[in-house]
């Protein structure tokens, strides 16, 4: 079994998942490449994990998982509020805090 | 070196001493407090402490005179006043012939000026205030003749100026007698600052500030401090007695109420430069030319205040001119050691009386004249005033030195010694001492003339609130004290010349007074040179001002060193230039450093931070997306460093 | 257990008076009860202090030690010597004073008197905690947390220039404090190496000073000299003072120039000094120059002033510098001149402060061209600011002059050329007193302040701050009883200790003698031979 493939494929997923937090202005969307990002740590984590034959990556990658539940929790809950207020999910109309 | 008087402690009503400056604090204090309270009896508990003081002095006195002439120095001990480790500084008195004789001429002239002003100030309202602020002088003034200490001394030094400061201004709402209150308190805290120096030096080489242990040890000084000290107690000395180069505070303070002029600024107060240097007449002992510095300033002031009293015809002016340059032969006396110091004293006293008449005469004058100084507007007044005329002819004729009254004795007496300094000196003391002898009968002569004789030139004048003039002779509690000084001014010389008896009783505080010997001239000229001398300026004064009318208003058109004199040689104008305009540029500049410069770089400091954030903060867009994109920038760069770090 | 007391004494008392909002009268009598019952445990402390003690060795009485942070090894330790019970002395009788000048101050809108009031207590409790401390992390506490009242008078209370001023002030000395704890924590670094354990016991560390190296005493040194310099304070670090005295209101400004700059003056006799002996001496070339400079400096500066407030804070600069020039000139007459100093200063400034503060109720006006011919109108007024001024300018028979002097003239063997630069100060010292009561007080009646207030028709000329003017009273009178029963107390401090500084001298002879032998040096002359 070669590596090489799945890191390459956890690599692009990562990239799409970066280039769509930055590109894109929806914060669902943003939300979800963020997890794509996660994903494809959590991927990277159990490939070498594999190689290794240790299991310390998908202890992680089980960590990762919950953080990301967590943190979708949350999200979500900011997300609807500002779309509550503001009746945009847009992230460029959230910004109150600058200066 | 003379000897030293064995200091003895006090007994009998020497041990009541305190009570001798005690007395007029308590009053002035009193009067102070109790405020409008005390308006109508206040004068006279001024009165009172002063007279009471008189008397104790004179108590004190007879004991004294009592005892052998090497027990006549006795100390009191009051209390420490200020003791550090090591620094003692005692609150006590020396009660010894010196300290004595200036406490006697302080009361009794006092006393005198006090009743005096009871009926000078009658019509004031401030006259409360005038006498807690008098009380205050002779308070002080006792405090600096009898401290056994040089801080004592410059406790009381002070305190004069400060009541010279409050008397020079004592009506307030004028704003010339409120600079002049200033400007004497200025000019003589520079003096103060080269008797403070004085202090310090003989603290450093000594460790005590007491008299006794100060004369005692002075020899193991080196020369080169000894001369530095005698030089700052001159400072300090110019500064109080209005010698040059601080003589110009002097005429100035003539805005005080001619009491005052007559007590503070010509019988007391600037005379304690004269004193403090026949106190510390162990230390100049030593140092001729410390000495010679002292004459030298002696000699150029009486020739500036001769000079310049011959062009003023403000009244008062006139006088304290001639008290500057009388206290200048003072100086000059005590500037010649040994021979000198009795004789300064000595014309000190003789001057008190006569000058201190003198000024009463002239505050009867202006009384009589609507407080007007002015003696253009004068003229005649004889008549009208008889007994001002006559004390005042008096005190006139003992100043210019008429034959037997006591400027003959004590001023002949100064010059006579100044012909003896060795070599040039002898020529230079002598010669501008007897100029200035003949000066000073020329100005006072002027003076005579043009108030008391010639034609009444203020019947056509209207005085300052539109009414005429109608001179008349001043009450009786002004005129008694003026027939007092009077007699003094007559017969002080003969009394304290004559068979040296004063010479002989203050030898325990200034040494034996040495013959005069040798010299420019010899004795039997002298006299006979001033006289001559002063005739000559009664001639020409009588030439120039008693033949012709005396125009009211001051001709413009004088020659160049009559222009001179009017501006105080200059001696204003040079102070103005030198200090006084500098000094508020530099003040001024001060200002604007201080709030631009050194307050600019702590502004300066914070606006930087300030700025540096408002330009940083700008980072802070507010699009989520442009911090993921520096978060991942940042990633990037980490991960760029550890991959350089783990395979270069 | 004294000092205790007097420390946590006030800090109750502002906690009692601070929730009186609805009740001003109330707050302010509570207030003025605590400060008199501070009074009268100064007094019982002032008699429980033995010289005797002082002088046979003993550096601090009246102790008290708690373990705090032992990991750290710092105690809540308190105790003092005769330089810091003169200064408890000074902080009792001032504060009461200030509160009963306080009384009719008109407080802005919004803020109440209670909370004034509450502020001062807090100040004075830790003013003495700042004292009274014998260890230095907890001298660090109180030298940092006695802005914060201080703070919030100048912020709250003060001119209309306060934020600005109250926030310049706390940066300023915020930046000394932080810098000193830098250097707190270096000293403790060091006595860790020295002595095996670190501590902050001031009298552990003073037993080892013998023994840092120089250059390490250096860099401490000039860590807690710069922040004792900034609140002294010293040119150039002065800049806070004049903003910071003429925006506070009158009460804060006596406490801030009366007692709470004397925290930067005794630091250097209590901390600099004994604590890095080697350094000190080497520095203090720098030290008197800026404090000569200070003399000079402050007192033209005086000179030039337009703001009578703003002139008092220069004055103080002036005084500043003779302090400073006292203490560095290592001798015992100099250093017991500069605390005499610290005291005096407190008490004539304080009462030039109160003064003046009088003139502006009156007035409406802080500019000194607004006032002219007062003496005519209100002669005890002009009275009472001669005598403050009198002190100030250090008139023989004052109580400055006794300090003064002693200063001088034991400066003066060590350091003749500073000594004469400053003795040529005391001849500007008397033009600016002089020329301001001439300016003020002498001559006709002028002035748009004077002439205004005296006018019932015709409003102010020139006012400097509208909230002033309203609260200007209508004519222009002189001393009311409130007003003279404020300022009599100081009057007759200034006369006695004139005459009289005796009691005093003595309590703080023997702690100075004691910081002599500290730093090592013998006197130059008289007293102290090694």
């Amino acid at each position: 079994m070669t590596p090489t493939y799945y890191l390459l494929l956890s690599a692009l997923l990562f990239s799409i998942g970066a280039v769509g937090v930055l590109v894109r202005r929806n914060a669902i969307v943003v939300f979800m490449c963020i997890e794509l990002m996660l994903n494809s740590v959590n991927l990277t984590l159990v490939t070498f994990a594999r190689i290794n034959g240790a299991l310390d990556g998908q202890v992680i990658a089980f960590f990762v998982m919950v953080v990301a539940a967590a943190e979708v929790v949350v999200g979500l809950a900011i997300i609807m509020s500002i779309f509550r207020t503001r009746r945009t999910a847009s992230v460029d109309d959230a910004n109150l805090l600058k200066y | 070196m003379t000897e030293l008087p064995t200091v003895e402690v006090a007994s009998g009503i020497t041990s009541l001493a305190w009570l001798l400056f005690v007395l007029p604090a308590a009053g002035s204090l009193i009067l102070f407090v109790a405020g409008r309270r005390a308006n109508t009896w206040g004068h006279w508990l001024g009165v009172l402490t002063v007279v009471a003081s008189f008397a104790l002095g004179l108590a004190i006195f007879f004991q004294t005179i009592g005892m052998s002439a090497d027990q006549r120095t006795t100390e009191v001990h009051l209390f420490d006043w200020i003791a550090v480790a090591g620094l003692k500084v005692d609150f006590g008195l020396r009660l010894d012939p010196l300290s004595l004789t200036f406490v006697l001429l302080i009361t009794g002239v006092g006393s005198l000026i006090h009743i005096y002003s009871v009926g000078y100030m009658s019509h004031d309202p401030g006259r409360r205030r005038f006498f807690a602020q008098l009380n205050l002088f002779v308070a002080a003034m006792l405090i600096l003749v009898l401290g056994n200490n040089f801080v004592m001394l410059y406790l009381g030094w002070e305190g004069v100026g400060l009541a010279s400061y409050l008397l020079i201004g004592f009506y307030q709402d004028r704003p010339s007698a409120a600079t002049a209150a200033k400007k004497a308190f200025l000019m003589n805290r520079v003096g103060d600052v080269g008797l403070a120096l004085a202090i310090f030096l003989l603290w450093t080489n000594l460790g005590t500030v007491q008299y006794t242990d100060v004369f005692e040890r002075i020899g193991q000084v080196s020369p080169g401090t000894v001369v530095a000290i005698t030089v700052l107690l001159l400072l300090g000395a110019c500064g109080k007695s209005g010698q040059f180069p601080l003589q110009a505070w002097l005429p100035d303070a003539m805005e005080g109420p001619t009491p005052v002029s007559a007590l503070i600024h010509a019988a007391t107060m600037v005379t304690a430069g004269v004193y403090l240097i026949a106190r510390t007449n162990p230390i100049y002992n030593l140092t001729e030319s410390g000495r010679l510095v002292v004459a030298l300033i002696g000699t150029i002031t009486l020739l500036i205040g001769a000079i310049i009293g011959c062009a003023y015809d403000d009244i008062k002016k006139v006088l304290a001119y001639s008290t500057v340059s009388q206290i200048g032969y003072m100086i000059l006396a005590v500037g010649l050691g040994p021979i000198g110091y009795a004789l300064g004293i000595a014309h000190l006293l003789a001057h008190g009386f006569f000058k201190a008449g003198l000024f009463l005469g002239a505050g009867s004058v202006m009384h009589a004249m609507d407080d007007n100084v002015d003696m253009r507007r004068y003229g005649g007044l004889w008549r009208k005033m008889p007994i001002t005329f006559v004390t005042f002819g008096l005190g006139y004729l003992a100043l210019i030195g008429f034959p037997f009254l006591s400027g003959y004795f004590t001023k002949d007496a100064i010059i006579e010694a100044a012909f003896t300094a060795p070599g040039w000196q002898g020529w230079v003391f002598g010669l501008t001492a007897s100029v200035a002898a003949g000066l000073t009968a020329f100005y006072m002569t002027r003076l005579m003339i043009m108030t008391f004789f010639g034609e009444k030139r203020w019947e056509e004048l209207e005085t300052s609130d539109g009414g005429h003039y109608h001179p008349h002779e001043s009450p009786l509690s002004m005129t008694v004290p003026m027939i007092i000084l009077a007699f003094g001014s007559v017969l002080a010389g003969f009394l304290l010349t004559n068979g040296k008896a004063l010479a002989t009783w203050l030898a325990p505080s200034l040494g034996e007074l040495r013959e005069a010997e040798g010299g420019a001239l010899p004795h039997s000229v002298t006299p006979w040179l001033v006289l001559a001398l002063s005739a000559l300026g009664v001639l020409v004064a009588y030439l120039v001002v008693g033949r012709r009318p005396t125009p009211v208003e001051r001709p413009e058109r004088v020659s160049l060193p009559v222009r001179a004199a009017r501006r105080d040689l200059y001696a204003n104008a040079i102070n103005e230039a030198v200090i006084a305009r500098p000094g508020t540029w530099l003040s001024r500049f001060l200002v604007f450093v201080d709030n631009r410069g050194v307050d600019g770089v702590v502004n300066g400091t914070a606006a930087l931070f300030g700025g540096s954030s408002g330009r940083l903060r700008r980072l802070q867009t507010g699009f989520v997306r442009s911090y993921a994109l520096s978060m991942l920038g940042g990633t990037v760069l980490v991960a760029a460093a550890l991959l350089v770090v783990r395979f270069s | 257990m004294l000092l205790l007391i007097l420390l946590l004494l006030p800090l109750v008392g502002a906690a009692v008076v601070a929730p009186m909002k609805n009740n001003a009268r109330t707050a302010k009598l509570v207030a003025l009860g605590f400060s008199l019952v501070s009074l009268v445990l100064t007094i019982v402390t002032w008699f429980s202090y033995s010289v005797a003690a002082a002088s046979s060795g003993t550096r601090f009485q009246l102790e008290l030690s708690v373990d705090w942070i032992p990991a750290f090894g710092t105690h809540f330790a308190l105790g003092i010597d005769g330089i810091a019970l003169v200064m408890l002395a000074l902080i009792a009788v001032l504060v009461p004073i200030v509160m009963a000048f306080s009384w009719e101050e008109r407080i802005p809108e919004g803020r109440s008197a209670a909370g004034f009031y509450s502020l001062i207590l807090a100040t004075q409790s830790l003013l003495v905690g700042v004292f009274a401390a014998t260890d230095v992390f907890l001298f660090y506490v109180f030298f940092e947390a006695m802005l914060v009242p201080m703070y919030f008078m100048i912020g709250r209370f003060g001119g209309p220039r306060r934020q600005y001023a109250a926030v310049k002030f706390f940066l300023y000395s915020l930046l000394g404090g932080l810098i000193m704890l830098a250097a707190v924590i270096g000293l403790f670094v060091v006595s860790g190496e020295q002595l095996g354990s670190g501590t902050f016991t001031w009298v552990d560390l003073q037993r080892m000073a013998a023994s840092v190296p120089e250059s390490t005493q250096i860099w401490l040194f000039l860590g807690f000299f710069l922040a004792f310099a900034i609140k002294a304070p010293l040119v150039p670090f002065h800049t806070w003072l004049p903003d910071a005295g003429a925006e506070a209101p009158v009460g804060a400004g006596v406490l801030l120039v009366g007692v709470l700059d004397k925290v930067g003056t005794f630091g250097f006799l209590r901390y600099c000094l004994p604590l890095f002996p080697f350094a000190s001496k080497t520095l203090a070339p720098l030290v008197l120059t800026l404090a000569v400079i200070g003399i000079l400096y402050g007192a033209l500066l005086a000179v030039g002033q337009t703001d009578l407030k703003r002139f008092v804070s220069y004055t103080s600069i002036a005084h500043f510098g003779f302090i400073a020039l006292g203490i560095f000139s290592f001798s015992s007459q100099a250093f017991a001149g500069a605390t005499l100093y610290m005291v005096n200063h407190g008490i004539s400034t304080g009462m030039l402060f109160i003064v003046v503060g009088l003139l502006i109720t009156r007035g409406g006006s802080r500019l000194i061209g607004d006032y002219g011919g007062v003496s005519t109108v209100a002669p005890l007024l002009a009275g009472a600011f001669l005598v403050a001024g009198l002190s100030s300018l250090a008139l023989p028979g004052t109580n400055s002059f006794v300090s003064e002097f002693l200063v001088l003239l034991g400066s003066y063997p060590r350091q003749p050329v500073y000594t004469i630069l400053a003795t040529v100060g005391i001849i500007f010292a008397a033009l600016y007193v002089l020329w301001v009561y001439q300016r003020t007080m002498q001559g006709p009646l002028r002035g748009s302040a004077v002439l205004g207030a005296l006018d019932t028709v015709g409003g102010p000329g020139t006012m400097l701050d509208p909230a002033l003017s309203a609260k200007r009273s209508s004519g222009f009178p002189d001393l009311g009883r409130r007003e003279i029963a404020v300022l009599t107390p100081l009057i007759v401090l200034i006369l006695v200790l004139g005459f009289f500084p005796g009691p005093v001298l003595d309590v703080i002879t023997p702690s100075v003698v004691a910081t002599m032998n500290e730093v090592g040096l013998a006197d130059p002359v008289g007293g102290l031979s090694q």
